[in-house]
């Protein structure tokens, strides 16, 4: 009954994204799509593609240094300061709210007549915003800045969770010893076997920012919008040949993104070459510089975000608010009495399909380490490759084929589908947040148990679960908040008629009413969030006369 | 990616090559509207209609609130763009879904009733056989032609439109009120004007109405664009040269749809917008969407004018429940609440002489609202020009405008 999970779960990782290579490689020349006509042609005919493809390769490489950058500045300065534990307390639930609800918050932020200028605007009396293109433009700069905000906390929380392995303290004791500072100390002795742990993590950073079509939708650029965008407009247009077009388009973003990955590799090298010269030739940093530097633009990016958040809430039970009032007239719940409803029946549909994706993966999971804990596989690097499959390899080189070849086959877009494409991307996060607390539950526990009589099964499900019930809880709360930040899949799989709280956010972003934009996207918020919450609170809860399990 | 409405005319014409006629089994004879009434009890109807806006969101349900008291379900499927609607009866005949159909309704016009009227994917006819086509101002409105090409009873009218200029009087005193104007008033203040991008229906539709001033015989807009499109459209695009660089952005980044257009007024971003909804401004600012000072105006030689349609495809499963709620829609009750700006500000498809004591009273009764036009002020509509011309000039558009070089 277990033994064979481990392939399956392997099957269900991999078939999608080798299935969706294939219904995308396939249309690409020819097949599958009526009245196709040459499409590699018309894709690379398209007149806005050096500029998309430009775009692409620019948001992605300056958003991942970016937030490496910046996770990194934080924890060589301030690693185990009061500060860095209050900014890890600010970070954590970021990393929960969905994409498209945080870029629409900085859309409202950052826009010449956004927030942040509306300071200046008040004081000084300006009646007209300034003219000036910062959301929107051309070179994807502001979608790389909100990129860089969204992906910081997520490689600041891996890094950390490294730092044990790599036994950091020790490290930069030696290094300190040797008269390195903090920050230069660090990211000579600590920062490489940091690297190689999140090396994937990173990458995953790499190919969204090149590849992310929800948040290029609301902060990327228009004339012409970025080459994955244009992908998922070619895939959704109702002229069916453009989909054999949109395969062509995805084929390209493919090999591009293989190319920048290859890139990025070669500059792992150049930097670990430079890296050891620095180390060889014995010289610091600025150190003060540094250290103010990364706490500065932490605590200014996650502070965007939150104070995009609250912009949204604001104008969710905003009357008037026209520029340059940094405050609206009044507040009214009218907004919500209008747009509440059907955001929440639409939250319903998202958390029940959110819940299965999760619970079907979190079967899968358990079964897979329970399995490789009885027959005694063991986990190898190949295997953490293949969970990393199907965040390495660009949702819109796959997922068109996985929409159209199933297609061809008779069934068209639908809510299994949806589901399905859903435990594909939720499956490898709950994986990768389980498989270190469920690996480190003591054994010995079962072993007193198999002697006491208790059969396999019986120690599983009493004893083990039970006491992995926190990272269980956690386990799930992060797949739900991915399968409820899932854009892509939802959209082409369900062939829009499956929706959920992120397609119609993003969906009303380009309209104008800001009122159901925040309405919708806190609700996205909330979906992810809460479970966040409970996920705390039960286990504090339910143990609360067992001290032993509070911190399990 | 060149005319994009022209493929789907295309893959149109393909889908159809090879259809065999289907006679469906139980084609309903609207004329026999009790039998209709009867039918419908029960049926589930999915009107595909734009979703972009809110408040005709909440108009469409209304709608289906009325419809549930004539025991048909409706259920708004929310639509991007028209065109995905008559994509998916497109996709399900060329599959041989000819009954069945997952679409019951959708609202329509121009160049996609042009594409579906021709391509015979239409149920009908059936309009002029509702109970409330009798109020309907066929003389006085242009509700039998939609875009030049003649409704023969496969489309049902529903709401008029005319594009109106919006501007926030407060910071603009004298708005532009021809092509020449507007370009002179965008060079003094740079960064204050934009549209939507083609092809979004309503940037598309500016477009033509800058090319029925400026083009040498607006006359040759009503037929099928031809050979001569490259000369009748040469002013007009002179016309963009000029005025690009003067957007706001400097026609470097746009909106994507009218609404966003009229969120930049309120943002203080620009000051001249414009809307196929003469009562939107109105409707906007009850909703506390733009400054109380914004009003609309027309063009000094008038501005495009049209009729929104409702359209029933011939493998629809509720073809009875869709004659029914665009009986609703046409009912003088629903087109009041289309016309309260407080609702959605739509002009009414009804002669109000017509109408019996009542309910002209509770048109008569309507405050149009502060910023919205009365119909003398709207003047008489412009014609739509033939949906050939909007194809090419938004595919056209796209290839000057959409992709920096």
């Amino acid at each position: 009954m277990l033994r064979p999970l481990p392939l399956l779960t392997a099957g269900v990782l991999a078939g999608p994204v080798a299935f969706g290579l294939l219904g995308t490689v396939l249309p690409a020349f020819g097949m599958l799509v009526p009245d196709a006509g040459t499409p590699w042609a018309a894709a690379l005919d398209w007149p806005g593609l050096p500029r998309a493809l430009g775009v692409a390769v620019l948001s992605g490489l300056l958003s991942t240094a970016g937030a490496l950058l910046i996770a990194t500045l934080i924890l060589a300065g301030w690693h185990g300061t009061g500060a860095f534990a209050w900014l890890e307390r600010a970070l954590s639930p970021l990393l929960a709210v969905p994409h498209a609800a945080a870029a629409l918050g900085l859309a409202f932020l950052v826009a010449p007549s956004g927030w942040i200028v509306r300071v200046p605007a008040t004081l000084l009396g300006w009646e007209r915003a300034p003219d000036l293109l910062i959301l929107n433009d051309p070179w994807g700069l502001s979608l790389a800045a909100g990129l860089v905000a969204k992906e910081m906390p997520f490689l600041l929380l891996m890094m950390l969770a490294a730092l044990p392995q790599v036994q950091s303290h020790r490290r930069l004791r030696v290094a300190r010893s040797l008269g390195q500072g903090r920050i230069a100390g660090w990211l000579k002795a600590v920062f490489p076997g940091v690297y190689a742990q999140v090396r994937l993590p990173v990458l995953v950073v790499l190919v969204f920012g090149m590849t992310n079509v929800d948040v290029a939708m609301i902060l990327g650029p228009n004339t012409p919008p970025t080459l994955a965008v244009q992908v998922t407009r070619w895939m959704t247009s109702p002229d069916l040949s453009l989909r054999a077009v949109a395969a062509a388009g995805g084929l390209i973003l493919l090999f591009a993104t293989l190319g920048v990955l290859a890139l990025w590799m070669l500059g792992e090298r150049i930097v670990a070459r430079a890296g050891l010269v620095w180390v060889r030739a014995g010289r610091g940093l600025p150190e003060r510089l540094s250290r103010g530097a990364g706490f500065l633009l932490a605590a200014a990016s996650s502070l965007m975000v939150l104070a995009g958040l609250a912009a949204l809430a604001i104008w969710s039970v905003a009357a008037r608010w026209s520029f340059p009032d940094p405050m609206p007239e009044a507040l009214t719940g009218r907004s919500w009495a209008r747009f509440g409803p059907d955001m929440l029946a639409v939250a319903g549909d998202t958390m029940a399909l959110a819940v299965l994706a999760t619970l079907l993966s979190l079967a899968l999971v358990v079964g897979c380490l329970e399995a490789e804990h009885r027959f005694g596989f063991a986990p190898s690097q190949r295997a953490l490759w293949l969970l990393y499959l199907p965040l390495l390899v660009p949702q819109v080189a796959f997922l068109p084929g996985l929409q159209l070849l199933p297609l061809a086959l008779g069934f068209g877009p639908s809510w299994p589908l949806v589901l399905a494409g859903h435990v594909v991307f939720v499956l490898p996060y709950v994986f990768l947040s389980l498989a270190g607390p469920f690996r480190a539950w003591d054994a010995r526990i079962a072993r007193v148990a198999a002697g006491m009589g208790a059969s396999r099964d019986r120690v599983l499900w009493r004893l083990r679960l039970p006491m992995l019930a926190g990272p269980l809880l956690t386990a799930a709360a992060i797949g739900l908040a991915v399968s409820v930040g899932q854009y892509l899949p939802t959209l082409l799989l369900g062939g829009g008629r499956v929706t959920t709280l992120v397609t119609e956010a993003v969906a009303l972003a380009s309209g104008g009413d800001r009122r159901a934009v925040g309405i919708w996207g806190l609700g996205q918020t909330l979906a992810a969030l809460l479970p966040f919450a409970l996920a705390l609170a039960v286990p504090a809860l339910a143990f609360r006369n067992r001290r032993g399990m509070r911190h399990g | 990616m060149k005319a994009l409405s022209m493929r789907l005319a295309l893959s149109v014409a393909a889908a159809t090559a090879f259809a065999v006629p289907v006679l469906a089994a139980e084609a309903p004879d609207p004329s026999d509207w009790r039998t209709v009434a009867e039918v419908a009890q029960g049926q589930t109807v999915y009107w595909h209609a734009w979703g972009g806006s809110t408040p005709t969101n909440d108009f469409i349900a209304w709608i289906g609130d009325r419809a549930a008291e004539r025991g048909v379900t409706l259920e708004h499927v929310k639509l991007a763009d028209t065109a995905d609607a008559v994509g998916a009866v497109v996709t399900e005949r060329q599959a041989g879904r000819d009954a069945d159909g997952s679409v019951d309704l959708i609202w329509i016009n121009g160049a996609n009733f042009a594409a579906m009227k021709e391509a015979d994917l239409l149920f009908g006819p059936f309009a002029e056989q509702l109970p409330n086509w009798r109020y309907v101002d066929v003389e006085g409105k242009t509700v039998t032609t939609d875009f030049t090409v003649p409704t023969e009873g496969y489309e049902s009218p529903w709401a008029m439109a005319q594009l109106v200029f919006v501007y926030d009087s407060a910071r603009l005193r004298e708005p532009p009120r021809t092509a020449p104007e507007l370009l002179a008033w965008a060079s003094a203040n740079p960064g204050r004007f934009t549209y939507p991008q083609p092809p979004d229906f309503l940037g598309t539709t500016f477009l033509k109405q800058m090319l029925i001033e400026l083009a040498p015989d607006a006359a040759a807009l009503q037929k099928p664009a031809g050979d001569d499109y490259a000369e009748v459209t040469a002013p007009l695009w002179s016309f963009l040269d000029t005025l690009t660089p003067l957007l706001w952005r400097k026609g470097r980044a746009y909106p994507e749809t009218g609404p966003r257009m009229l969120q930049l007024i309120n943002d203080g971003e620009t000051d001249l917008a414009f809307s196929f909804s003469p009562g939107e401004a109105s409707t906007a600012i009850a909703n506390f969407q733009l400054p109380e000072s914004v009003r609309t105006y027309v063009l000094e030689a008038g501005t495009i004018g049209n009729a929104s349609f409702v359209a029933i495809p011939y493998n629809s499963s509720a073809k009875e429940g869709a004659m029914v709620v665009a009986d609703i829609v046409l009912s003088p009750e629903a087109q009041a609440r289309a016309q309260d700006p407080e609702v959605l500000g739509y002009g009414t498809v009804l002669d109000l002489a017509e109408l019996p004591e009542a309910q002209r009273a509770a048109f008569d009764a309507l405050d149009l609202g502060i910023a919205t036009l009365s119909p003398e002020e709207l003047g008489q509509a412009l014609p739509e020009p033939h949906p050939s011309w909007a194809t090419r000039l938004a595919g056209d558009w796209v290839a000057r405008y959409g992709v920096a070089n």
